[in-house]
């Protein structure tokens, strides 16, 4: 076990150069010159000569990669282009938001989709079962960016009960916090409780015909307690592997959902970055973000090897 | 140690004086909505035009435009030109301090202008290049001895160009995350994205003009989020309500809202001769330009995309400038258009492309000018793109015609010379005229408003049939703000003043 983690840790090395390496490419392959796009209105050719010399733009690409690799392995992942911010202190900012964020908005996904996904397994092929279904289908199709004005519109504007936009941080006040992260919580959770119930689901319906199953039942032990103890511990499983996996998808949704609510996240800075071209910026979150992935990949793994010992070789 | 000594007779004098000092105590605050989140807050470096609501705030300039866009006093109380335009002496207000407790005097406005014209990147360089000194003539008089009149300059200074910040903290390398101006407001913290706090400056002159203790701008690019901010009452005030949203804020009775015609244009450039203009480009001919600015229904279009909030226009003046000109705008023609395009040798239909803003107003527009000119035997095809792109491609001359605006300046040259002069930094159609380039010159060169007004009318006039920008439409400068707000006023160049500006509890 701890050897896999080690040479798991090992490998993620160059999957991060190479991964450093295709978001500088991507990033030059963009139309539209960082300077030019920070400029804006006041386009003074003269005064965009000057700053693409100080940022040192029109450098080779390889020298200007290897400057910025150089200085990211000291910590330093350069100045944001935009308002002369270091990178680290903008990321070290905005990760707790993202990272509040998905946390809640897991929560909501697993009540959801775990309640609803034993319960159409259970009922299935009736009614309960195809209704459960129809309503993931929507939770899946429904565009963040739609339901996320609905219910703005609703509970900002009509009911006045919480807040439009914006971010309290949880060390201000713990109430304002919650109250401006519920809404966006759970615009993100419904899209993943789809997909977790779709998964409950399949995984019950197995655990559920399985003889050990039947054996409990002849036994006459009572239905629920059956359904949740025995079954549901074992369908539990891919379910456990999924969630880890599923992080990845909430940074996602995360993007849009930030900017609908207007939320200082990685989501919104990352894309306000691209508009802006502000490639320091961009490079700084994207590696973050493939750290962050790869630690989840690695602790998808280990669970499912704890949870499943067969597995290991 | 203040803070304590308050508290502790607060303490002593008891549970109904504590109640009531807390009450005495409340902070006034203004929560203001803004369409993006500025650029750096260093007014020699920031470029964007919402920094500008931030720098209002915060820094003083040394003279200030009215509603009328009429220059007025700021941190010069009084100023005089000599006689042959070369020479602008200022005498400048008693008593002020920055925000750091500095002294502002003449040796910080000569600080303050040198660094404008020599900080690398500095943007403000070529708004005041014609300033070749500034002499110390006194404790409180500076006089500007310039290279060549320049009629501009003192508009100039109503802006980021004459915003003064504090000298010692302008000389540390972080001024533009930790600001330090003279201003109303002093900076206090800034969440990229999300907010810029800044609290009252307790040395502030006039502080009695102001009246509220803290100021919070918050970046909501999404127009219907700002709006529902604003109805939800977490905004006070918002700038930048859209065309469609006004009905809206009408039928809302805890709001109200403020419109002034603002002094930005939205325009079509043409390609002329920029970049790989192929040579037999139709777009060369002038009456090619014509005929499609003839075939535009302006009225119609500021009726369907806009409401009819806007200003159908044909030059780069607003009508809130006193040098716009009473020229008016061409009505719908396309016969003429068509005419013209035979005299021009084009079969029809021609194939233009035109470069559009992805965001759904500039769709909308591009939509509505593709049917109006189709009707003319111009096939338009609409290639949209986001803004970086836009400017780069029109920059480097990649492009047929472009939609695109300026947001406007007070003086005329800020709106015109740049992008119609040959030699011009953002004339991106490389649009030429020798004839036009010497008015532009000229009217820099002199103060006389009579003679200004005279060759910037020659100029609108010439261009009617030159055609280098099809003007389209003066935006709008639209507020949306709570009915509680008292005295708030919109002024044209778009920016939010805070004086005399309060809220009912």
């Amino acid at each position: 076990m701890l050897e896999l983690i080690v040479k798991r840790l090992l490998l993620a090395i160059p999957t991060l150069l190479l991964v450093s390496i295709m978001v500088f490419a991507l990033q030059k392959l963009l139309p539209g010159d960082p300077v030019l796009a920070m400029a804006g209105e006041e386009r003074d050719p003269a005064v965009i000569a000057q700053l693409r010399a100080e940022y040192h733009l029109d450098d080779p690409i390889p020298t200007q990669y290897f400057a910025w690799i150089g200085n990211a392995l000291k910590g330093d992942l350069g100045m944001s282009l935009r308002t002369k911010e270091p990178v680290t202190s903008l990321i070290a900012s905005k990760l707790p938001v993202t990272l509040e964020l998905s946390l809640l908005a897991m929560v909501v996904a697993l009540g959801i989709g775990i309640s609803m996904g034993i319960i159409a397994a259970v009922r299935k092929d009736t009614w309960v079962d195809h209704t459960t279904n129809f309503v993931a289908l929507s939770g899946i199709s429904v565009p963040h960016f739609w339901l996320g004005i609905l219910l703005i519109l609703l509970f900002s504007v009509h009911l006045q009960w919480l807040p439009a936009s914006g971010f309290v941080p949880i060390s201000e006040d713990v109430a304002q916090n919650l109250k401006t992260l519920l809404l966006p919580a759970l615009v993100l959770g419904t899209g993943l409780a789809a997909t977790l119930m779709r998964h409950t689901r399949a995984s019950m319906i197995s655990v559920l015909k399985a003889d050990y199953i039947r054996t409990a039942r002849a036994k006459g032990l009572l239905a629920p307690k059956v359904v949740l103890k025995h079954a549901f511990r074992n369908a539990l499983m891919p379910i456990v592997t999924l969630t880890t996996l599923l992080f990845g998808e909430l940074l996602g949704g995360a993007v849009l959902t930030e900017q609908v609510f207007t939320l200082p996240g990685f989501g919104k800075m990352i894309v306000d970055a691209v508009f802006n071209r502000d490639y320091a910026v961009v490079q700084g979150v994207v590696l973050v973000v493939a750290i962050g992935f790869l630690l989840l990949n690695l602790l998808a793994d280990v669970l499912y090897l704890l949870i499943n010992p067969k597995m290991r070789g | 140690m203040k803070k304590a000594r308050i508290t502790l007779i607060t303490a002593l004098s008891g549970l109904l004086l504590l109640g009531a000092s807390a009450h005495s105590q409340a902070e006034s605050v203004i929560r203001i909505g803004l369409g993006a989140d500025p650029d750096m807050l260093d007014p020699h470096l920031a470029r964007t035009y919402y920094g500008r609501f931030v720098f209002a705030a915060m820094c003083d300039r040394l003279v200030d435009v009215d509603e009328k866009l009429k220059v007025v006093p700021g941190l010069a109380t009084d100023w005089a030109w000599s006689d042959d335009g070369k020479t602008l002496t200022m005498n400048l207000r008693e008593g002020v301090t920055f925000q750091d407790g500095e002294k502002f005097d003449a040796n910080a406005v000569k600080f303050n202008i040198e660094r404008a014209l020599t900080l690398p990147g500095s943007l403000r360089k070529s708004e005041i290049s014609s300033i070749d000194s500034v002499e110390v003539s006194g404790p409180m008089q500076v006089k500007f001895h310039l290279k060549t009149p320049d009629a501009a300059l003192l508009s100039q200074l109503t802006d980021r160009a004459g915003a003064m910040l504090a000298p010692e903290a302008a000389k540390k390398p972080d001024f533009a995350t930790h600001p330090v101006c003279s201003g109303p407001y002093q900076f206090a913290s800034r969440v990229q994205q999300d907010r810029i706090v800044l609290t009252r400056f307790e040395n502030y002159w006039n502080k009695s003009a102001y009246h509220f203790d803290k100021v919070i701008f918050l970046p909501i690019p999404d127009a219907s989020v700002r709006l529902a901010n604003l109805r939800a009452g977490d905004l006070d005030l918002t700038e930048g309500v859209a065309a469609s949203d006004v009905k809206t804020v009408e039928g809302d009775s805890k709001l109200a809202l403020a419109k002034v015609t603002g002094l930005g244009y939205q325009g079509i450039t043409f390609n002329i001769n920029n970049g790989k203009v192929d040579a037999n480009s139709p777009l060369k001919d002038p009456r090619v330009r014509e005929a499609f600015s003839l075939a535009i229904d302006r009225d119609a279009l500021n009726q369907v995309a806009f409401e009819g909030l806007y200003t159908p226009s044909n030059q780069a003046f607003s009508p809130v400038s006193p040098y716009h000109v009473n020229t008016p705008v061409s009505t719908r023609d396309v016969e003429k258009a068509k005419a013209l395009l035979k005299a021009a040798g084009v079969t029809t239909p021609l194939n233009l492309t035109l470069l559009v803003t992805n965001n759904p107003t500039a769709q909308q527009v591009g939509q509505v000018i593709q049917a109006m000119v189709g009707e003319a035997g111009i096939n338009l095809n609409l290639q949209m793109s986001e803004f970086a792109s836009l400017l780069d491609r029109q920059q480097r001359g990649d492009y047929q015609l472009s939609l695109s605006g300026w947001s406007g300046r007070p003086d005329p040259d800020g709106s015109i010379y740049s992008f119609i002069n040959s030699k011009g930094t953002l004339n991106d159609g490389r649009y030429s005229n020798a004839q036009v380039d010497e008015w532009l010159s000229a009217a820099r060169l002199t103060n006389d408003q009579a003679q200004r007004q005279a060759l910037y009318t020659k100029v609108v006039n010439q261009l009617q049939t030159d055609m280098p920008i099809a003007y389209l439409y003066f935006e709008p400068r639209i507020f949306g703000m709570t009915k509680k707000l008292q005295g708030f006023k919109a002024w044209p160049d778009g920016l939010v003043r805070l004086a005399g500006v309060s809220l009912a509890q």
